[in-house]
């Protein structure tokens, strides 16, 4: 990976909405270089896709419950950890799952309407995986701070409008 | 002027000096909905968390009471230190180097240490507002020396020359500038070197923008031959680490005129405020890489901004460093400050006429790209319907 495609993924980290003039008008490069390198990063699976973030507290009324699950599992012969995390992140439910170091093996991270939706999930589908030895569900009381971005209303510009 | 029965009381001096052209902007930007400000002159970034996180930890341990005159030691070693390893030069902790509020009170003692009355002082402009008027309240006179947008707003040697007079006494320099965004080079430094060595002149170099340079390695004043013991290096953290409203700079240089800075700071102002010089140390430890992500994002910017300046037409030098484009407005037929002022009725963007700066800023504007870049692009975008309708 070059500088100019490092430099890319970090705007676009930070904002995947930027445009590609704007982009392009950032990088100082041209609008058509942008969208090569957008293509062939994006055929690479160095990107895989683009997504907001989003506060679901506010202005509806359902919300979500997410959860964070520890999993101990007895890593398969051949194929370690790895058959284990895809049958369990296939499930639709499943926002993320990392393999740990520690005392546990996956973490795994399930999103729900209600906390008996997930804790259905988790006692009929997670726990009775064949190679899951335990689990342990924790569930998030509040969001502070997601994928680097603050749940808070307060960035708005402070500085005075003009100054030398 | 004022008339009141009670301006009798004023100093002549203090009577001489007008009131900075850009009040009057702040002013009506105020009084306005919706305005996208370009007129701002510090960072669009809060402190680094841990900076701040250091002050507080700084007060909870009980540290408000004075610190010594020049500041923390443990702060002035880590400046020296700072000093060394990003521009190359050498000053001792113990006795050269002075802790202040904000580098605008350095620029002040400087001044006030080394003028006698009617010496004069090389001003060169389009400048910061505040260094004709400092000049001024220390009993000198400033002279202006101009610089054109053809040379990108670089100082000429010859220039100075022809402003010296058996009274001058001192050169301010300022690299990058503030309003212009121009970065003096190491050769461009060298040749004013010639004419400061020549005449043996004093120079207060305010570096206060040295760590946001795009283009170019910077070159410190004092790390050119010969120049060290004959300048005061002012610099301070408000712009490099995004500190403006800590009010912190510092300035350096030879021992005898440090001492008597320092003389006149330990009269005046004791010390830099206790719990600012805990931040600052935090930042000179472990603040250099959010200089470098801030650098990146206002290098980014500057390339957006004097994009859509050419697109529009605007001619702009590409400014080496600071967060400011200069662009000359000079086809429109207005003046800077009309310009400036229908700019902000009829499109709310606050942009600062360059005639604020000094004479020769006439005929520019300063935008300073140290704003979101969603911002940036809906007040290009207001310039440019703007223009359409001149």
């Amino acid at each position: 990976m070059d500088s100019t495609e490092r430099e890319l993924l970090q705007l676009i980290e930070k904002n995947g909405r930027l445009a590609t003039g704007t982009i392009a008008k950032l990088m100082g490069i041209t609008e058509d270089e942008t969208k090569q390198i957008l293509e062939k990063l994006e055929k690479e699976k160095v990107i895989l896709g683009y997504s907001a973030i989003i506060d679901w507290t506010k202005g509806t009324e359902e919300g979500a419950v997410t959860a964070m699950i520890d999993v101990k599992v007895t890593p398969k012969r051949g194929v370690g950890f790895d058959k284990v995390a895809e049958r369990i992140y296939r499930f639709p439910e499943v926002k993320a799952v990392y393999l740990m170091s520690g005392v546990y093996d996956l973490s795994v991270s399930i999103e729900g309407k209600t906390m008996a939706e997930v804790g259905r999930f988790v006692s009929e589908k997670l726990s009775t995986i064949d190679s899951v030895i335990s689990t342990t569900t924790h569930f998030i009381l509040k969001k502070y701070k997601h994928d680097g971005l603050v749940f808070s209303d307060n960035d708005e510009d402070k500085r005075i409008v003009v100054s030398p | 002027m004022i008339t009141e029965p009670t301006s009798k009381y004023l100093s002549n001096t203090v009577q001489s000096i007008q009131p900075s052209g850009i009040r009057r902007f702040f002013d009506l930007a105020s009084s306005m909905e919706n305005v996208i400000s370009l007129g701002v002159g510090e960072p669009d970034f809060v402190t680094p968390w841990n900076v701040i996180e250091a002050s507080y930890h700084s007060l909870e341990q009980g540290y408000t009471a004075y610190t010594a005159n020049a500041g923390l030691f443990e702060l002035r070693k880590e400046i020296s230190r700072y000093m060394k390893r990003r521009f190359g030069v050498t000053y001792s902790a113990e006795d050269e180097m002075v802790v202040t509020v904000g580098a605008s009170q350095a620029i002040d003692i400087a001044l006030r240490a080394v003028l006698n009355p009617g010496e004069e002082v090389i001003v060169v402009e389009p400048s910061f507002v505040s260094y004709a008027p400092t000049v001024t309240l220390a009993g000198g006179i400033p002279v202006p020396v101009n610089t054109y947008s053809e040379d990108d707003f670089k100082l000429q040697p010859e220039q100075i020359e022809a402003a010296i007079t058996d009274k001058t006494k001192v050169l301010m320099l300022c690299s990058p500038n503030n309003p212009t965004g121009t970065v003096l080079s190491k050769g461009d430094l060298e040749r004013i070197a010639e004419v400061v060595e020549k005449h043996d002149l004093l120079v207060i170099s305010d570096e206060i923008y040295a760590e946001l340079t795009y283009d170019e390695p910077y070159t410190s004043f004092p790390a050119v031959k010969n120049m060290r013991d004959r300048t005061i290096l002012i610099s301070g953290f408000s712009k490099a680490f995004a500190m403006t409203g800590w009010r912190l700079g510092f300035a350096c240089g030879p021992k005898a005129i440090l001492q008597a800075m320092l003389k006149i700071h330990q009269y005046t102002m004791m010390c830099a405020p206790t719990m600012a010089q805990h931040a600052a140390l935090e930042a000179l430890v472990n603040g250099q890489k959010d200089v470098v992500k801030m650098k990146e994002s206002y290098r980014q910017r500057r390339s957006l901004v004097i994009h859509a300046l050419e697109e529009m037409g605007l001619s702009c030098h590409v400014p080496g460093g600071a967060f400011y484009v200069f662009p000359s407005i000079e086809k429109t037929g207005l003046s800077s400050e009309e310009f400036a002022e229908q700019l902000l009725m009829k499109e709310q963007v606050a942009v600062v006429p360059g005639s604020v700066f000094g004479k020769s800023g006439e005929g520019h504007v300063r935008c300073s790209y140290a704003t979101s870049v969603q911002k940036l692009e809906e007040a290009m975008r207001r310039i440019d319907r703007f223009l359409q309708t001149l």
